[in-house]
């Protein structure tokens, strides 16, 4: 006899007896939080002291599993590198799921506990989480929102207003890996592309940088939607400079140029979710790629190009030695990857 | 396969060619004028950055080779109605977001959630094949000589199954007609054609010897790797130079002399050329395909609300026919990147990612506006 799949069913999210064997028996086991209780509506966390920086995104990408993640690993890392790229230790985290009825608990349970260990390895813990649950076809499997809390190094000025002409960016890793393994991992997609995401969480790497580097870093930014092309579109317009990239330094797997190619996309504009772009002082370029190499998370740091004088372009000199804009990224947005 | 892909994209060989035919440029002494037909090459050789390099010496000015950019007004409306109407519409990417008179197929897919994004014709029979209840999948079809056979091949295996709840809108056109217009206009005056290397897949290379004969001009195949794109520039600098007028083949690992005989069988048994318009170039004869009477039953055109939808005019001011015919660049637009952008495309050219004004907008907008 083949046993039945657990399912989320309405009453799960009724807040009465179906609800607490979830969050008792799925959620609880988990996170092991001596700071989570199923009784309380909020939670206390010991003092804060110190300057902290708080950040909130909600995950729906479809689907719920893809090849290097799940929308629980994502929910984790995207919000912990959102704080690591403002330069903050993130410690706290909060979870709110939403979860479709008809969902496959042991998918859940998948998600949790990847969500759970991906957490514990940066040492954040989750203080506070909820549950709701929406009817068949109101939403996609499972959507979850994150908010973290982290605390300012100290001694560490991330911000735009200190980038001038000479500075280098560097890339920590290959480009458009996560955009391209969810789009082609979707169901019914006509091919197959050899490519895992890139998803991690990257506050480690960025710690020991920051401490080797400390004041020769600048500015960081996340590159997840619209990839690093639209990134260093909205660095380049808020400073204001122009920024040149050399096109061959750019890290981008055969794999993924080859697919994207055949799709008409540019590698340079797919989501990533383990890559950080970084912005240095001109002599400090090689230094901080050397402090990033062999971290966890980091792929492949390079400098990638340079800020000029300019007003808010950012070009790509090609092996050939053209140029072409990169502009904000226009169009239809792929579909649900993040 | 990769091995030779990789070849085919050597930055060291690129430099190297890329001087040399620099040097022929120069040596030829006046500025020339190439036309790449196909839109593929329009964004390959912006995206190598091949136009901004050789802007001085040969200009590279776009043709009529993006079937989204030729759909006239007229099909895009007939369409936009047939997603408004009760059935799955499917097609692909790019046609979303091209404007009609009213809206578009994105804003019909948010009205009523029953448009979907495929990539391949096969997805449409699929869906076809789910709905049991018989719910009809309608197919918006657009493409050259290239995806015509993928298009029919569904289509005999749908009538092989009696699935006649997936109808096709067939919004298809042929290059090799439009081709003859635009080079008999006595306006478009050109050195030299880059003929595209997936129509010349399907059509052999043989099938361009008018271009010579008729228009006078040198022509090459060419395939869409930085190595391909500079040997076509460099075939032709070659012809220009010794004053030789012939057809050559600079794609011979995907384009055969005869073309591919089954693929064009396949479309001839599923469908056949009829006079259509084509944005820019008017009505075009022989320049497009529809349903022959034995797969009727697969036509979705009687299901287009026909009372309601007519042949519209072109948006005013937009320039999308003449940049079709190499007569304008996008920058001569007025329209271009001040009203029209790719979120809010006055035009197809702005819309589809091959479309010249899209391409120019991506990779050469500050040039364009200012140059």
């Amino acid at each position: 006899m083949v046993e039945e799949p657990e399912l989320v069913e309405m009453a799960h999210g009724d807040g009465g007896r179906a609800t607490r064997e979830l969050i008792d028996g799925l959620f609880m086991p988990a996170f092991e939080e001596e700071h989570l209780s199923a009784s309380d509506d909020a939670a206390p966390i010991a003092e804060l002291s110190g300057e902290w920086m708080v950040s909130t995104d909600t995950f729906v990408v479809s689907p719920s599993e893809f090849p290097g993640g799940d929308v629980g690993k994502l929910a984790v890392c995207g919000t912990v590198n959102d704080l690591a790229a403002c330069g903050a230790r993130p410690v706290f985290l909060t979870a709110g799921f939403v979860l479709e009825e008809g969902l496959s608990l042991q998918l859940l349970r998948r998600v949790v506990r990847s969500m759970a260990s991906t957490a514990s390895a940066d040492g954040v813990r989750l203080v506070a989480a909820d549950t709701k649950v929406v009817g068949r076809g109101s939403g996609d499997g499972v959507y979850i929102n994150t908010t973290g809390l982290g605390q300012t190094m100290p001694g560490v000025e991330l911000d735009a207003a200190r980038i001038v002409p000479g500075d280098r960016i560097i890339a920590t890793g290959y480009v458009g890996d996560h955009g391209m393994a969810v789009l082609t991992h979707r169901e019914g997609f006509p091919f197959s592309v050899p490519v895992t995401s890139d998803c991690a969480s990257l506050w480690p790497a960025v710690e020991t940088m920051l401490s080797d580097a400390g004041d020769a870093v600048k500015f960081m930014r996340d590159p997840t939607r619209g990839g690093i092309a639209t990134a260093l579109k909205e660095i380049a317009e808020q400073v204001p400079v122009d920024v040149i990239l050399k096109e061959e330094d750019i890290p981008v797997r055969d794999p993924v140029r080859s697919a994207a190619d055949m799709l008409g996309l540019d590698p340079l504009y797919l989501a990533n979710e383990g890559n950080l772009l970084i912005v240095v002082h001109e002599d400090a370029g090689e230094r901080v790629v050397s402090s990033l190499r062999s971290r966890r998370g980091v792929t492949a740091p390079r400098v990638i190009g340079e800020v000029v004088e300019g007003s808010g372009a950012v070009r790509a000199v090609t092996s050939l030695g053209g140029t072409r804009d990169l502009g904000l990224f226009a169009g239809d947005p792929l579909p649900r990857i993040c | 396969m990769k091995g030779v892909l990789t070849r085919f994209s050597d930055p060291d060989l690129g430099r190297s060619v890329l001087a040399e035919i620099q040097g022929k440029a120069e040596a030829i002494g006046r500025p020339l004028t190439f036309m790449e037909v196909c839109g593929t090459h329009t964004a390959a050789y912006s995206f190598t950055g091949l136009r901004d390099v050789l802007d001085d010496a040969v200009r590279l000015r776009s043709g009529p080779g993006c079937p989204v950019c030729v759909t006239p007004p007229g099909d895009i409306d007939r369409m936009i109605a047939l997603a408004g109407g009760d059935h799955i519409t499917c097609t692909f990417g790019d046609m979303m977001d091209v404007p009609g008179s009213g809206s578009s197929l994105r804003k019909e897919r948010a009205r009523s959630g029953r448009v979907r994004i495929i990539y391949s014709p096969d997805e449409a029979l699929q869906l076809a094949r789910g709905h049991h209840d018989g719910e009809t999948v309608v197919l918006l079809s657009v493409g050259f000589e290239t995806t015509a056979p993928a298009v029919s091949s569904v289509l005999r295996r749908a009538a092989a199954e009696d699935r006649t709840n997936l109808r096709v809108f067939s919004a298809h056109r042929l290059l090799l007609p439009a081709l003859r217009v635009l080079l008999c206009d006595p306006e478009v005056n050109l050195d030299g054609l880059i003929l595209p290397g997936h129509v010349a897949a399907v059509l052999g290379r043989a099938a361009f010897e008018f271009v010579g004969a008729e228009a006078g001009i040198p022509a090459v195949v060419a395939g869409f790797e930085v190595i391909d794109l500079l040997c076509a520039l460099d075939c032709l600098l070659d012809m220009v130079g010794r004053g030789e007028v012939a057809v050559k083949n600079r794609y011979g690992r995907a384009v055969r002399e005869m073309g591919n005989p089954a693929a064009r069988g396949v479309t001839s048994r599923v469908f056949e050329q009829c006079d259509v318009q084509w944005r820019g170039l008017g009505t075009v004869r022989g320049g497009g395909l529809r349903l022959r009477e034995e797969f009727a039953a697969f036509d979705a055109a009687p299901l287009v609300p026909d009372d309601e939808v007519g042949d519209a005019d072109p948006p005013e001011q937009c320039r999308c026919g003449d940049i079709l015919r190499g007569q304008a660049e996008p920058g001569d637009c007025r329209l271009f990147a001040r009203i029209c952008n790719p979120l809010r495309p006055s035009g197809p050219c702005m819309v589809s990612r091959e479309g010249a004004c899209s391409t120019y907008y991506r990779h050469h907008r500050e040039e364009s506006l200012h140059g």
